[in-house]
């Protein structure tokens, strides 16, 4: 029975961190459909945020909820009025332009702050599930990415500027004739994307090594998440990121990482073969 | 004299001969060696202290005196923690720099980019990285431990004072592989029993799933064979989950990347381990190493741990067989090597084994304690027996491979 | 039938091939004749991007797959065989099999854009994680052992035909790599000036109307695909045997590099990215023995500044150039005539 609550728990877990990692990048796509390949390094720059705020004495918590999303978040808006406002429209080149600035953030962090490996110790404890010991932290993100889905989706259905962002994102001529700005709107979305990718370096932070190259372990995935899920938001990348993860986690239990991660990959040619325009193409369209 | 092409063949000859012969009449030009160790990318954690390593063991060795009479020089190349680049630089060592003998590797992949093309151009290769053991190549002296060397002391001290019940977390590839079977070995003949063994790519970051299955599987003692940035995100989860000190934990390459100086206390007290060297020996001859190495590098001398020093101890056996040797022709050097070299360092004595080219060296036993080992048992010159099981170069000399040796 | 347009740079090309293959061996040091091998090799790798990217549309975000597949292949059959003659048809069929079944798969079911590119990634993704774990001793093909992360042990260089004792010398193998590159190099010349050729053009620029024409728009984009895929393989034999079979080979970044190669180069010519790619490879390696910038700091500003600037890629820019002024020059000319006429 216990060992039930486990793996329950356990498959919870992944849904809620490659949901995590995957958030910003659908953000960016769903929006502006511009594929961000350097997602990745933003969760690294996230991450190094975290490390040193806390290394100067800031408190964990906010390291990683306040100070990671902002400075990824201004370095976002940085990259969007140098390099992607040029590139609307033009998927591929923004998909190579990004790869381009992935690499240029790679080396310069590289270069700046070495190869060492660092991070933080995971904060709270441990829980005790019948004889065994379940991480508190894990739980936490777990919330915290729920609030977040949540929170994404009240957004746009519920709120004026949900509803202009949209629009803006089906029709931007027509956004525009009506008075929406859309320069603003996209510069807007893709500071926030980039907000959510540091949000996830941060809180990952304490699970994972901190180090100038961890952003390919997550890029592919997440990108992978993202696509399969299709043109919404968050109902796209939610149900993506649940269905990949509970074949992965599955996979991973019965056999061993490698299968695991290969199934995961597998599934998502199998959903993509299906359904080519993503699950929200087909199923769900037009929900945020 | 008419300037006919046969005459002015001969005149250009002979100028060109000149500095040639000029060059042989100083004797003191040095003697080249090459280092090719990774100084960036992902492995300069493993490569910067076995460089640092090598620097000095150049500096002692021309503090005596030289060699022969002649400075050592060394060539150093970065290959960027990319085997491309091991490839190129081994090549332009012994090609194009021709130089006496070739130090350096962090990753058996990188060893085994380098070794054929150095036994091709005859250019003698000494290894220093610890490794899953079975080399076998007249032209290759390996002086880092083998799993036979450090895993069969460690796993009776590790069972002894845990349990019977062994759950095995391995690295996936050679090194991996091959220690998680001579774990499964010792374990069983300490009476032990290996209830679990899981490999892991390198790239793996997220171990939620396995510390769940270990924690259903309750076994006595965990044992870790995890390499790299990536993996050491596993003893970050396992504190994380509260389980580090209920299960207690054993390690055959923890600390080789300074992961007890990365990671808190809190997040790996008590593993134990079991190398060629710690630096936290108490020993004289230690003493006097980290001295001299602190009085070369100041404030960047590096932590040393077992690849490092095998690097000094791999250039000290080197020179013993140019010196007895008295020239530092490949065959000579080789065959004076063979003869015996002992080399008395940091971390206890080195002896070379003639028959597979590997040293048998002082392993000591080591606990994590506050970011640091403490050193708790030393075994006197264990011998190279997993390589010895399949390997003779005495009596096979023309062997050149790597065997996957398989305990049983 | 070969019209002049197609003539020229073949034997352009045949006759700088011939020049590098005698001259190159006799002027360079052996690591640089290695080198020179390696760059060559992989000069053919973005050779068969700019054919299914360039000229077929097609934006295979996993192409080291197949470079990869044709490396692996290569040993195995070499190791198996004991002889290198038998193994180089295997380094070309493996891979080129393999696209002809993901091809079909992904043309015929309809998938465009980004989602072709995400399922390519993928393919090279779960090849590259399949290879990293076959450390154990059981994983072997015959007799060769795969040897997951640490690469396969004992790659057999290429030998003379027929003659497995006697390997071939670094000089005749740069003369073989440069001789494949060459011939690589006028296939897709040829093929692409044929009506099979423009068909591959027409399904680029707009599908629909060729398809409305009569082209059947997933077979050409199926054989475009497995012809570029044979390619790739070739340039992956040629690279195993030049350094090392390892999962390396499906790596992002390999998959990446090529990408570079080809924007760089220019979308469109065949000759660009292999300049790009030997410039690039070249740079990289400079930079990175010099050690003052991080060489991905290079490439990643070279990456954006392509596509911003350059979205043509920099060869057609620079020849755009070169004819830009050569006009300017002319309508100079004769504008001055034209003065000194009137006065």
């Amino acid at each position: 029975m216990e060992l039930l609550a486990l793996t329950l728990l356990q498959v919870l877990n992944s849904i809620a961190g490659l949901a995590l990692v995957s958030f910003g990048l659908a953000v960016i796509f769903g929006m502006m459909r511009v594929i961000n390949l350097a997602h990745g390094e933003f969760i690294m720059l996230g991450g190094f945020a975290t490390v040193f705020a806390h290394g100067m004495g800031v408190n964990i918590w906010i390291a990683m909820l306040v100070i990671s999303p902002l400075a990824v978040g201004a370095l976002g808006l940085v990259v969007e009025r140098l390099i992607i406002r040029h590139l609307y429209g033009r998927m591929i080149d923004t998909m190579l332009a990004t790869w381009g600035l992935s690499l240029l953030l790679i080396g310069l962090a590289t270069t700046f702050f070495g190869n060492r490996v660092m991070g933080v110790s995971a904060p709270l404890g441990s829980f005790a599930l019948g004889a065994y010991s379940v991480s508190w932290y894990e739980q936490v993100i777990l919330i915290i990415v729920c609030l977040l889905y949540a929170a994404g989706y009240a957004l746009l259905r519920f709120t004026r500027w949900g509803l202009m962002a949209r629009a803006t994102m089906q029709l931007p001529e027509m956004a525009a004739s009506l008075g929406v700005a859309r320069t603003r709107v996209f510069a807007t979305t893709f500071t926030v994307g980039a907000a959510l990718s540091g949000l996830a370096g941060g809180l990952l932070a304490p699970l994972a090594g901190v180090v100038p190259t961890m952003g390919a372990a997550y890029v592919a995935k997440a990108f992978i998440t993202v696509i399969t899920g299709g043109a919404s938001v968050v109902v796209g990348s939610g149900i993506s990121a649940t269905l990949l993860s509970v074949v992965g986690t599955g996979a991973t239990y019965l056999a061993n990482p490698v299968i695991g991660d290969v199934a995961l990959l597998a599934a998502a040619i199998v959903l993509l073969r299906l359904l080519p325009t993503g699950i929200t193409g087909r199923i769900f369209k037009g929900y945020p | 004299m008419t300037l006919n092409r046969r005459t002015f063949l001969q005149s250009t000859a002979a100028t060109l001969a000149f500095p040639v012969a000029a060059r042989h009449a100083f004797a003191a030009d040095p003697i080249k060696i090459a280092g090719i160790l990774d100084q960036s990318g992902g492995l300069d954690i493993y490569g910067q202290p076995m460089l640092a390593c090598l620097e000095l063991a150049v500096d002692d060795l021309n503090a005596a005196g030289g060699l022969l009479g002649r400075p050592v020089q060394l060539v150093k190349y970065d290959p960027q923690s990319n085997v491309q680049y091991y490839t190129q630089f081994a090549t332009e060592a012994a090609v194009k720099e021709k130089v006496a003998a070739v130090f350096g590797n962090t990753t058996s992949a990188a060893r085994e980019a380098m070794r054929p093309l150095l036994r091709r151009y005859q250019t003698p290769y000494f290894s220093p990285a610890l490794y899953e053991g079975g080399v076998c190549d007249r032209n290759a002296f390996l002086t880092g431990s083998t799993p036979a060397q450090t895993i069969e002391r460690l796993m009776p001290y590790a069972l002894q004072h845990s349990g019977k019940k062994v759950y095995v977390i391995a690295a996936d590839y050679n090194y991996g592989q091959i220690s998680a079977d001579w774990i499964k070995k010792y374990t069983r003949s300490s009476g032990g029993e290996v209830i679990a063994t899981e490999f892991f790519p390198l790239d793996v970051t997220d171990f939620g799933t396995t510390i769940k299955k270990i924690q259903a599987a309750k076994p006595d003692l965990v044992v870790t064979v995890l390499v790299g940035g990536n993996h050491m995100s596993f003893y970050r989860q396992w504190a994380a989950a509260g389980m580090l000190g209920k299960i207690p934990m054993a390690s055959t390459c923890f600390g080789v990347g300074n992961e007890h100086k990365v990671l808190r206390p809190a997040e790996c007290e008590g593993i134990l381990t079991a190398y060629g060297y710690m630096q936290e020996l108490k020993t004289p001859e230690n003493a006097d190493f980290l001295n001299r190495l602190s009085a070369k590098f100041g404030d960047k001398t590096p932590y040393v741990n077992e690849m490092a020093a095998a690097t000094w101890y791999a250039a000290m056996h080197w020179a013993n067989g140019v010196k007895a040797a008295k020239t530092t022709d490949r065959m000579a050097v080789i065959k004076a090597l063979e003869a015996g070299s002992v080399v008395n360092g940091p971390g206890g004595k080195s002896t070379l084994d003639a028959a597979t080219h590997h040293c048998r060296m002082d392993v000591h036993l080591g606990q994590v304690k506050g970011g640091a080992f403490d050193v708790i048992q030393s075994f006197p010159q264990q011998p190279p027996s997993d390589t010895a099981a399949v390997c003779d170069l005495i009596k096979r000399p023309n062997e050149n491979r790597q065997y996957v040796i398989t305990a049983n | 039938m070969m019209t002049t347009s197609t003539k020229w740079p073949c034997v352009a090309a045949i006759g700088v091939g011939l020049a590098a293959a005698l001259l190159v061996p006799q002027m360079a040091e052996t690591h640089t004749l290695l080198n020179a091998t390696i760059y060559t090799s992989l000069a053919i790798y973005a050779l068969s991007m700019a054919l299914i990217w360039g000229y077929g549309g097609i934006l295979c975000f996993g192409q080291a797959a197949f470079f990869g597949l044709g490396a692996y292949a290569y040993a195995v059959a070499g190791i198996n065989f004991g002889d290198s003659t038998f193994a180089l048809p295997a380094a070309v069929l493996v891979p080129a099999l393999f696209a002809a079944v993901l091809g079909y798969f992904v043309f015929y079911g309809r998938l465009t854009d980004v989602y072709f590119s995400v399922i390519t990634l993928t393919v090279t993704l779960i090849l590259y994680k399949l290879a990293n774990s076959t450390a154990g001793e059981a994983y072997r093909i015959g007799e060769a052992r795969l040897g997951g992360f640490n690469g396969m042990p004992d790659t057999p260089p290429l030998n003379l035909p027929f003659d497995p004792a006697q390997p071939l010398t670094p000089a005749q193998g740069f003369a073989v790599t440069i001789a494949a590159l060459v011939a690589c190099y006028v296939l897709c010349k040829w093929i692409l000036s044929t009506p099979y050729g423009r068909a591959i053009v027409a399904v680029r620029e707009n599908e629909v109307r060729a398809e409305l024409l009569g082209h059947d728009a997933r077979f050409i984009k199926l054989t475009v695909f497995v012809i570029g895929a044979a390619i790739a393989g070739l340039s992956g034999m040629l690279f195993a045997t030049s350094v090392f079979v390892s999962p390396t080979v499906f790596s992002l970044a390999n998959a990446a590099q090529v990408l570079i190669w080809v924007v760089v180069g220019g979308i469109g010519t065949l000759v660009g990215p292999i300049l790009a790619c030997g410039l690039l490879q070249a740079l990289s390696a400079y930079l990175g023995k010099i050690g003052f910038i991080d060489p991905a700091v290079m490439l990643g500003l070279v990456l954006i500044g392509s596509v911003l600037l350059a979205p043509k890629g920099l060869l057609p820019m620079a020849c755009g150039g070169f004819t830009q002024a050569k006009r300017r020059l002319r309508n100079a000319r004769s504008a001055g005539l034209e003065r000194s006429h009137a006065s």
